[in-house]
Order: C-alpha cells, then structure tokens, then sequence
C-alpha cells in the first residue's frame, strides 16, 4: 500500500532550489533527509504536506568537516556516520555517547542529528549533548543566513525557532579542551525505546560542569542551578549530593505511557550520581559503557 | 507516475511509481520481491530490513523514489548462487521458527560481518537490537551468528 497521503516529490541538486521551493510552499513542504519521522508522521496523518522536497543530493549539506576545533555537521549526516568518524568518537564524547542510543543500526544508517532536533520532541537524545557544547545551528532562507544558538532552539515540544521559508543547513560544534563528557539514558529496555529519561554532563578541567537533560521537561534544557553550585568545586561525594538536592528545581517532568512523573524525578537522582561518579573514572583514562550504568546486561 | 530506475540485486531494473509509494510495497507487489516483510510500518521491527548501498536500512520508511541510482539488495540477492555460510548457519541452529524476522536480520548480520568478521556478542546483539523475533528467544540466533565469527557459540 502506498501512503494514503498525496504530495509531490523534488529532489533538488542546489541549496537554491531548496530554498526558493520552501519560499513558495512554506510549511505545506516537508524536507525529506533521512525519513525516519517524516514518513511515520505523514503515514500516521499528523503531516500532510503537498511536497517532499528531498536533500540528498545537495552536496554541501552532506559535509562533515573539521577545522579550526569547529565540527560542522551538515543535515544529511546521520547518526551512523557520526558514530563512525574519528574526531567525534576523541572530540565529541558526549555527543558520541547519544547517537549510539539513537533507534537502531537500521534507523541510525538513516536518521540526521539535524532531523532529530527539527523533530524536538521533549526526549530529544541528541540535545542534551548539543546543549553542553554549545552548538550553533545554521538556518538559510532565500537571501539570508544565520545562526542559531541551540538554547534558543526549543520552543515547546515539536516547535523550533526555524522560519517556514527556512532550512536547517547543519549544525556546528566546537571542541572544549580538557573536557569529558557522558550521556546517560535510560529506555523501558535495552535497544530501540526512546529516552524515560536523558542526562548529558560535561566535565571541563577539574571544577567547570555543564549539565543538560531531556525527557524531563516540555524541551531538553541546560540544568544552569546545578552548574552553579558545582562550578569552582571538585567533584566528591558531598557536591555530588548537593547537586542531586537540586534536581526538583531544574526539571518538570510529566507522567506519560513511558513512565510516571515520581519515577523520573527519583530516577533523576540515580542518573546524575552515577552519570559524575563516571565521568570522574573517565577523566582519569577509564572504559566506561554508559549503558551499563543503569543496569543494562 | 515517475519512472525510476536503480540497481535490484545486481540487476538494473525500472518501475513506474507515485511519490507516496514505499520502497517496501514496491518491491514486493510491483518486483515480486518477497523477504523484506511489513511487520509494523514504522521502524520498530526491522522485518522490512534491505541493504541500500550496502547498509540496512527501513524499506517500509523509505519512499521508492528515493532509491533511484542506489543499489538495494534483498535476500533474494545474496543467495542468489546459493546460500551464504550465515543462512547456511541459521538452518543448522534452528535460528527461525516463523520465519518472518530471518531474512531482516540476515541482511543486518550481513553488513555486521562485512564490516567486522569477528564481532563479540555484545556487537551481534547491537546490530539486531531493532529487529524483533516473537518465536526464538534470540538465543538460536546468537548461536548460528557467533559459530561463524571464530569465537564459537557463547
Ligand atoms: S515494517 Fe519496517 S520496521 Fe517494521
Ligand atoms: S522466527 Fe518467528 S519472528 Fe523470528
């Protein structure tokens, strides 16, 4: 059976072209990079587009490069290939940790970071990381061109700061020296379950922290009470439980078919405990599976 | 209508089709291509697995469109000469009993053992983590997987 929706289909070689058709439709076109979504929402009715405009054959928004400590991750790069290069897996560990929780291998060979936070939806995996790094996210209109930092991304759960004649064209990243980063998620199961709950953390030096959540509130958001109580300390057992006393002012999580609001500020608390007693045994050279941390055989 | 061409198993071949028609439908009802099977339409089983361009991905999340100059390859394509050593190892363990998750998850080790001959366990379970089986347990499977990969069965 085909979908029961009828659009049309471009699959345009030029950012240009891109742009000139999303000016002309605006929101009744969808851009098409990796699908996974898309179809699901256009196959389930909650989008009904009248044109597809597929990117994949836009070059410049395929690049991954790596210059001037910046990452640049166009918008047809998917998790599979951001699993696989290098100067994620060394530079990037907490953005590295994210995308392999992502779906599954089928999924990952498909899906884009950039898909992923045009979807924002609350248990966004990737944000938590994007947030702690800061990552700018490039949007072109016909004409203009800017950048948007991604705390300001997130309006609500499935709203974006993009403009309907806009297109996300990457997302960009720079590396933090001396920094070790975690991504802690817990699913109902091991394998393709999206995020209960989500924690990113970054350890920059010895006594500088960034902490960001997801699943936990209506948008993945920096946890900024937390940063500034342990900002200037050391990590020991005593800041790490003041830190978790401060979790019910940073989050507000809701009850849902994954689990309940108490689950998910009680297991907020387990998270962030192992999340920075991980983090310190990875800054001092230690394998760590973060997927082992919350009981996963 | 939009003719499409691409590579099937080897074979370039071209289909008529509208842009809101899934590369899954297509290639069972309009290539009479029949492992890649419709178990939920929406990326959580992985019984729709094909490789494009080598990787497995989703057919029932793809648009037929899409894959125009790829190169996709089913079951049908990697036995065509006859069965690999990995189908070969899934008759011996008993690794089906339906049967409707083999052909997905055989694709998704095949591209695992491309790219890595010897993967542990724990890489196995990882590159079938999205495709669900209702009848084995897993453990046939992981079996007929790991008696290939010189590591023997766990
Ligand atoms: S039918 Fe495609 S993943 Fe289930
Ligand atoms: S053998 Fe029946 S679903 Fe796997």
């Amino acid at each position: 059976m085909s979908l029961a929706h009828e659009f049309a289909y471009y699959k345009p070689l030029r950012l240009e072209e891109a742009l000139s058709l999303k000016q002309q439709y605006g929101n009744k076109a969808n851009i098409l990079a990796g699908g996974t979504d898309l179809i699901v929402n256009i196959r389930e009715g909650v989008l009904k587009p009248d044109l597809l405009i597929d990117i994949k054959r836009i070059k410049e928004l395929s690049q991954l490069n790596w210059g001037n400590d910046t990452l640049f991750i166009g918008s047809n790069v998917t998790f599979a290939e951001l699993i696989e290069n290098e100067v994620v897996q060394k530079n990037f560990v907490l953005l590295h940790d994210a995308c392999k929780t992502i779906g599954s291998t089928g999924i990952r060979a498909r899906a884009t970071l950039t898909g992923n936070i045009c979807s924002a939806v609350p248990s966004l995996d990737s944000a938590p990381a994007l947030l702690c790094y800061e990552a700018m996210i490039h949007c072109a209109g016909t004409g203009s061109k800017r950048e948007i930092p991604v705390r300001e991304w997130f309006l609500s759960p499935r709203k974006t700061a993009l403009q309907e004649d806009e297109i996300v064209t990457g997302i960009s990243i720079k590396r933090i020296p001396d920094s070790y980063g975690i991504y802690i998620k817990l699913g109902r199961y091991s394998g393709e379950d999206l995020a209960q709950a989500g924690w990113g953390i970054l350890m920059i030096g010895d006594k500088q922290y960034r902490f960001a959540h997801c699943a936990l509130s209506p948008i993945p958001k920096r946890a900024y009470h937390i940063e500034d109580l342990c900002n200037g300390n050391s990590l020991n057992a005593d800041l790490i439980e003041k830190a978790i006393a401060l979790i019910p002012s940073e989050i507000n999580p809701i009850t849902d078919i994954r689990c309940t609001q108490k689950y998910r500020m009680y297991i907020s608390e387990i998270m962030l405990r192992r999340g920075l007693m991980a983090i310190q045994k990875r800054s001092s050279g230690k394998y760590i599976e973060p997927r082992k941390l919350m009981g996963d055989v | 209508m939009k003719e499409i061409s691409f590579m099937l198993n080897d074979e370039p071949r071209n289909v008529q089709v509208e842009p809101n028609e899934i590369l899954l439908d297509v290639l069972r009802n309009k290539l009479g291509i029949k492992s890649p099977k419709c178990g939920c339409e929406r990326g959580d089983c992985g019984a729709c697995t094909v490789l494009l361009d080598g990787k497995a991905v989703r057919s029932c999340l793809i648009l037929a469109v899409e894959v125009e100059n790829h190169n996709i390859t089913t079951l049908e394509g990697i036995s065509r000469a006859k069965l690999s050593a990995l189908q070969e190892a899934f008759m011996e363990f008993n690794s089906f009993q339906c049967g409707y998750c083999a052909p997905g998850i055989i694709l998704a080790v095949t591209e695992l053992l491309e790219k890595n001959p010897h993967p542990s366990l724990e890489e196995i379970k990882e590159s079938i983590a999205g495709n669900l089986c209702r009848c084995t347990g897993y453990t046939p499977i992981f079996d007929a997987i790991m008696s290939l990969t010189g590591k023997g069965t766990k």
